[in-house]
């Protein structure tokens, strides 16, 4: 073949001109998924780059069954504005689904931004049980746990066990607020009573002594920690160095992860009870699924909940995509929001679900008590289940959220 | 039982006890700064890292080579004062020249490179970290039932503040320190090594920091943020206390801890604020600070 300038010239004006279009028809054909959560701050490990390789799994998992998948991660820093701006740029960039979203008063900020822009959000992450309630959204489900089942969860559990009198260290922002609301209402539903609450300031508190001093001048039984990460980890330490767990007060950690076990070590841990929707170790589907993605995560973490939720909506997501088709899809965030309730939830990290009309997905909560270190085969063994409240009973009843969707 | 403001009275002392045991990192993590700012005239803004990397090397050496608590007290800063002075020599040194400003952004820059260093190898959640045995339990003091590791990490720390003002107001090696602080070329022409001293002082600096952070890692989750946390209310400490002045950032941090302890029963959510706020009002009536010099 005879090659010269000209012809070089002019084979490289049409491929410039054909690389557009081909991109463009990649982009209709292109389910872009936008995975946001706390990268570098307190909450990195309940979920954090471990929650975007999670989705990223499901998407490969998934496969291509006519169009491909796109996930792509950032991070939220914990601050609602810096949330609510990368939604928005997400969205206008093609994004079709904003996922995970942990820290209550972003996951809210998102929330407005999705419904806006008529695209789908699954938050994971966050705990405000407002999302399903008065701020619950036709675009918007909210995946594996929520202030309300942690407060029914653990803080039922407690008050049966003959905790009456409880004082609250809460974390003073969104999600700290409506876990105390939701555990007091349990508490005082139960007979008992509220005996105070400081609200410390989030995230630049580190000791803790001076607010546990308080909860027990104010001679409670139970000190509820409506806090997360390290702020729950630091809060349990501190109680136990000053005492208060040897005098006979219960603490109460009202969202913990298997992270935070991790991080505390059993010796500390040990006796704790918390509530989780999944455990690596709950049965054999859930065994096989941990041991298959463990390797590919951060510091060889075994999923949690968060995580392991991200991955369950991201396959959901995606076969109602499939079901609806790539166009459709494109078209509302609404329609596969109403697909996605159509059909069950079902994999192997939470076995069978449904998503209610209210975005409520609907699965079993379970109560774990942490092991003592003798009956601990090693890292990562430090759960044992205690009880299972079943799907129906777990949430909030539909009737009582205030979701606006319910009543129409 | 007796009240004051309301408060019982037990729960009030228990509470400026607390806020003296705070009140002791704030001074022990000024004092390193103060240290560093009076000879160096560097603000060093990784100190919050090497607060933390103390506390990370403690770990290391229990989990990796076996060293326990005690070990770690005397090895910890001096594994991270080196590391200190490496910084110093390689970096640091080449920007005494020019304005305070590009001291600030180097330190600063080096300080969020190693806690993202530190946290993609150690995730954010935390590494457990016991109490030595022979600290372990507590005393009833009647009105509060006080840890005697904490009790431990007061007294101890007023030994090393204590110590270090010493060292530097009392001793040859600190007037030659305080002379070079005032002209430094004039001390050189009497034979002394103006440039290793700096690179030493750099080094012991960040050593404090670092025996602060070993300190602390029996109380709080050894963590990357551990350090972030804690030093911007350091910076507001040592701008409280005046820039440079040793007593005057340890009196200040002991007193800081207080206001802050009480500020969390009267007004729990200002607690993180209150600092900021005594901040603002010092600066706008003694700009040098409570102690400084102006």
């Amino acid at each position: 073949m005879n090659l010269n300038r000209r012809s070089l010239f002019a084979a490289g004006t049409a491929a410039a001109a054909i690389a557009p279009l081909s991109r463009a028809r990649a982009q209709a054909n292109t389910i872009r998924i936008g995975v946001m959560n706390d990268q570098s701050g307190p909450y990195r490990d309940i979920g954090g780059p471990n929650g975007v390789t999670m989705a990223q799994i499901a998407a490969q998992e998934f496969g291509n069954r006519g169009f491909t998948v796109e996930v792509i991660g950032a991070d939220h820093q914990n601050k609602p504005d810096v949330g609510a701006n990368l939604a928005r740029q997400w969205f206008d960039q093609g994004v079709d689904m904003v996922l995970d979203v942990p820290t209550s008063s972003v996951g809210l900020a998102v929330n407005q931004v999705a419904r806006e822009k008529n695209k789908v959000y699954i938050n994971v992450g966050a705990a405000t049980a407002d999302l399903t309630g008065p701020q619950c959204s036709p675009v918007t489900a909210h995946w594996v746990y929520d202030t309300y089942m942690l407060a029914k969860s653990t803080g039922g559990a407690m008050v049966r066990a003959g905790g009456k009198k409880w004082f609250f260290i809460t974390a003073d922002y969104a999600f700290g607020h409506a876990l105390e609301r939701d555990t007091s209402n349990f508490v005082r539903a139960a007979g008992g009573t509220v005996a105070g609450a400081v609200r410390y300031p989030f995230p630049a508190t580190t000791d803790f002594s001076s607010f546990l001093l308080q909860a027990q001048a104010s001679r409670a039984e139970v000190i509820g920690l409506c806090n997360a990460g390290q702020d729950t980890i630091n809060s349990i330490k501190q109680a136990a160095e000053f005492g208060l767990t040897r005098r006979g007060v219960k603490i109460a950690a009202l969202l913990m992860f298997i992270a935070d076990v991790h991080a505390l070590g059993l010796e500390q841990g040990q006796g704790l009870v918390m509530t989780e929707s999944f455990y690596w170790d709950l049965n054999d589907r859930t065994r096989a699924f941990s041991r298959r993605v463990q390797p590919r995560l951060n510091n060889r973490q075994m999923p949690n909940m968060v995580t392991a939720g991200n991955y369950s909506a991201t396959l959901h997501f995606l076969k109602a995509v499939a079901d609806m088709g790539v166009p459709a899809a494109k078209a509302s965030g609404v329609e596969i929001m109403n697909r996605m309730k159509a059909m069950p939830v079902e994999d192997e990290a939470f076995g069978q679900g449904t998503l209610r009309q209210d975005g409520r997905m609907m699965i079993p909560s379970y109560l774990w008590e942490v092991k003592k270190p003798s009956e601990s085969t090693g890292p990562w063994d430090y759960l044992k289940l205690l009880q299972t409240t079943p799907a129906d009973e777990a949430w909030r009843p539909l009737s009582e959220g205030g979701c606006p969707l319910v009543r129409s | 039982m007796d009240e004051i403001f309301g408060i019982p009275a037990p729960l009030l002392f228990g509470q400026l006890l607390l806020g003296l045991i705070n009140g002791a990192f704030y001074a022990m993590l000024s004092l390193g700064l103060a240290v560093i700012f009076g000879l160096l005239n560097i603000i060093n803004f990784t100190h919050g890292a090497q607060f933390m990397m103390g506390a990370f090397v403690a770990w290391m050496l229990l989990a990796w080579a076996g060293v326990g608590y005690w070990g770690a007290l005397i090895l910890a800063p001096l594994i991270v004062g080196a590391t200190g002075v490496v910084i110093e020599r390689l970096m640091i040194s080449r920007l005494y020249k020019l304005d305070h400003l590009y001291g600030l952004l180097l330190t600063f820059g080096i300080g969020l490179i190693v806690e993202g260093v530190f946290r993609n190898y150690f995730g954010s959640s935390g590494l457990p970290y016991r109490i030595p045995d022979a600290l372990q339990g507590a005393w009833d003091l009647g009105f509060m039932f006080l840890p005697i590791y904490r009790g431990w990490v007061v007294v101890f720390s007023l030994v090393i503040c204590l110590a270090t003002w010493l060292v530097i107001e009392k001793t040859r090696l600190g007037a030659y320190l305080r002379a070079a602080t005032e002209n430094a070329p004039l001390v050189q022409a009497f034979g002394v090594n103006v440039p290793r001293m700096i690179t030493l002082t750099y080094g012991a600096g960040v050593a404090l920091a670092a025996l602060a952070g070993v300190l602390a890692a029996p109380i709080y989750s050894v963590n990357p943020q551990m350090g972030t946390n804690l030093i911007i209310i350091v910076f507001a400490v040592v701008v409280i206390g005046g820039m440079g002045s040793i007593l005057g950032s340890v009196l200040t941090g002991f007193g800081l801890g207080v206001v802050e302890g009480m500020t969390k029963v009267f007004w729990p959510e200002a607690s993180s604020t209150v600092i900021f706020v005594i901040m603002a009002i010092v600066l706008l009536t003694r700009p040098a600070g409570l102690f400084g010099r102006a």
